[in-house]
């Protein structure tokens, strides 16, 4: 079994993979777009931790200088997207994505 | 790399030309910017210029820029007002040139990470100028979708990549193509990551059953920033989904293709089926986006016979006919106080000849009507799927286009057939900058119906 500071890869595999799944089902279910927000930082994260461990595993650093770009990139896009909510809040007074609904067939 | 540093030049020199008082040249210097990119593509046609390992000017990477560049001039000379009538015309001038520099490494990279980047660099502003409308709510839920489910879609393909990059130990699509080709038994892990990378794809082309953002997104849009999304960010999204296909993945054709062409018969039917019942011109238009991804997900489907000039006649013509159309859509609007539905177009005929009549060539095109231009990028599609025994999609493509008839001829049925409402019947004076470009998408439609070859054989 191949190990990482005494922990199997597997074990990273199975955790990144599992923070991913919570971050995808958190966009899916929840309504309020601040937390639909921070599962998809979660995605990010998971990936992020992912990169760590293959870039150690392998011996490697050009996956730890991808996280550098994927956290980069993270921050604008959030700083994007809390922009836009800000915009929808003041035109709407709520969060709540249940007001999102003029676009319809 | 002249190419990279002048888009991008040009977008930093966009952001501060509120304070150089540089708002009157403006729009000269983006278009004199655009055709000197199109003239550094040709100086290094065949040059292979290998930009730090991360980039690749090969003739793929020139060719799509020039398309796309050429796209992006007719588009900027249309949306003229978009810039003008506003204070924020620095910022929307430079998040379009950022969104271009995106699309050049798309078109280019030769490694994940500049994959990764181009779509981030070109997504990020895209959220911004969706919802450049800030105080309607329509363009803000356009803006929060498009931003959720475009954000959503890159941390797939992050994931994608991250798998890909721990089982081959690579970003570089040469080295993981010269690993995956090697190896016997490929690690499940791969096909994972291969699966999330396609998914991401997906969702930036807009193919089916990852498409749903898309309708909502192209109503809720300003209708400028819809005709670029469904033209240069198409192109550009497509090339990346070819490249990514054709380098990195070459070896694990039998593994994909299967769900590739899935995926583009679901899209061609039920955009089609779907446009059939619109109203709304606009979102219309949007579902025969969709329906047209369909139509240029089949070459990526046939990347051995390389169709990879298919794919780029394609999208040029799409694009042509597109901005046409949504030229035509937006001063429609103009002149019937922002309506947009199928009505609205009654009687243009007696309201503009020339609008009228270019509408229904860009119609016509985009439903294939020989002998126009999109007949002849129909028909090299089906040709292409045929050659590689893939009939049933051929079939399923002549179906869908049969449907598209239908929908497409209910605009133009209306617009030559009735007389003008007693709300609108004023005649329509097109601007000046709406009518060159009309009259160069009509003769660009013709022309590339005549000449297939000048994008046909050039890869």
């Amino acid at each position: 079994m191949q190990t990482l500071s005494g922990i199997p890869l597997n074990y990273y595999i199975y955790l990144s993979t599992a923070l991913f799944c919570i971050g995808v089902l958190g966009v899916m279910v929840r309504r309020n777009a601040i937390i639909m927000f921070m599962c998809i930082e979660l995605m990010l994260n998971a990936v992020n931790l992912l990169m760590v461990a293959f870039s150690r595993y392998l011996g490697d650093s050009s996956g730890q200088v991808f996280v550098f770009f994927i956290m980069a990139v993270a921050a604008a896009e959030v700083a994007v997207g809390l922009a836009i909510l800000i915009m929808i809040y003041r035109n709407a007074k709520t969060s709540d994505t249940e007001v999102l609904n003029e676009l319809k067939l | 790399m002249k190419e990279l540093l002048l888009l991008s030049g040009l977008g930093v020199l966009a952001l501060v030309s509120g304070l150089l008082n540089l708002r009157k040249i403006m729009m000269p210097l983006v278009l004199t910017g655009l055709l000197a990119n199109i003239g550094f593509c040709i100086y290094d046609w065949n040059s292979n210029e290998l930009v730090y390992n991360m980039l690749m000017m090969d003739n793929f990477a020139l060719a799509f820029s020039i398309i796309f560049s050429a796209t992006a001039f007719l588009w900027f000379i249309s949306a003229k007002d978009y810039f003008a009538d506003d204070n924020n015309f620095s910022d929307h001038y430079a998040l379009v040139l950022f969104t271009l520099t995106g699309g050049l490494l798309l078109v280019s990279f030769t490694n994940m990470v500049m994959l990764f980047l181009g779509i981030e660099i070109l997504s990020i502003p895209l959220f911004v100028l969706v919802g450049s409308h800030k105080t309607k709510l329509r363009s803000n839920e356009a803006a929060f979708k498009y931003f959720l489910l475009g954000s959503f879609a890159s941390a797939f393909m992050l994931f994608g990549i991250t798998l890909i990059y721990g089982i081959t130990g690579s970003f570089n699509t040469q080295a993981i193509a010269v690993f995956l080709s090697q190896a016997g038994t490929v690690h499940a892990l791969v096909f994972a990551g291969m699966l999330c990378i396609l998914m991401s794809l997906a969702f930036k082309v807009s193919a089916a059953p990852f498409h749903f953002w898309a309708p909502d997104v192209y109503q809720g849009a300003p209708t400028h920033i819809t005709a670029y999304m469904s033209t240069v960010v198409k192109t550009v999204a497509f090339a990346a989904f070819f490249r990514v296909f054709q380098t990195s993945f070459g070896a694990m054709q039998e593994d994909y293709m299967l769900a590739l062409a899935i995926m583009s018969a679901v899209t061609l039917l039920v955009s089609n089926i779907t446009a059939a019942v619109q109203e709304n011109v606009k979102r219309m238009l949007a579902y025969s986006s969709i329906s047209h991804a369909g139509f240029m997900l089949i070459t990526v489907l046939t990347i051995r016979t390389h169709s990879a000039g298919i794919l780029l006649y394609y999208a040029m013509v799409y694009s042509i006919s597109s901005i046409c159309a949504f030229a035509v859509l937006k001063q429609v609007k103009i002149h019937s106080g922002g309506r947009e539905m199928i009505s609205t177009f009654k009687g243009l005929l007696v309201r503009n000849k020339l609008m009228a009549f270019s509408m229904s060539l860009a119609l016509l095109s985009m439903s294939g009507i020989p002998p126009l231009a999109g007949f002849m990028a129909k028909y090299m599609v089906f040709v292409a799927a045929i050659n590689n025994d893939y009939l049933w999609l051929a079939v399923v493509g002549v179906i869908a286009s049969l449907i598209a008839v239908f929908y497409y001829f209910k605009i133009i049925i209306v617009m030559f057939g009735n007389t003008p409402d007693d709300i609108d019947n004023s005649t329509i004076i097109l601007p000046a900058h709406i009518r060159i470009v009309l009259v160069i998408c009509c003769i660009g439609m013709l022309l590339l119906a005549v000449m297939p070859d000048i994008l046909l054989t050039i890869l």
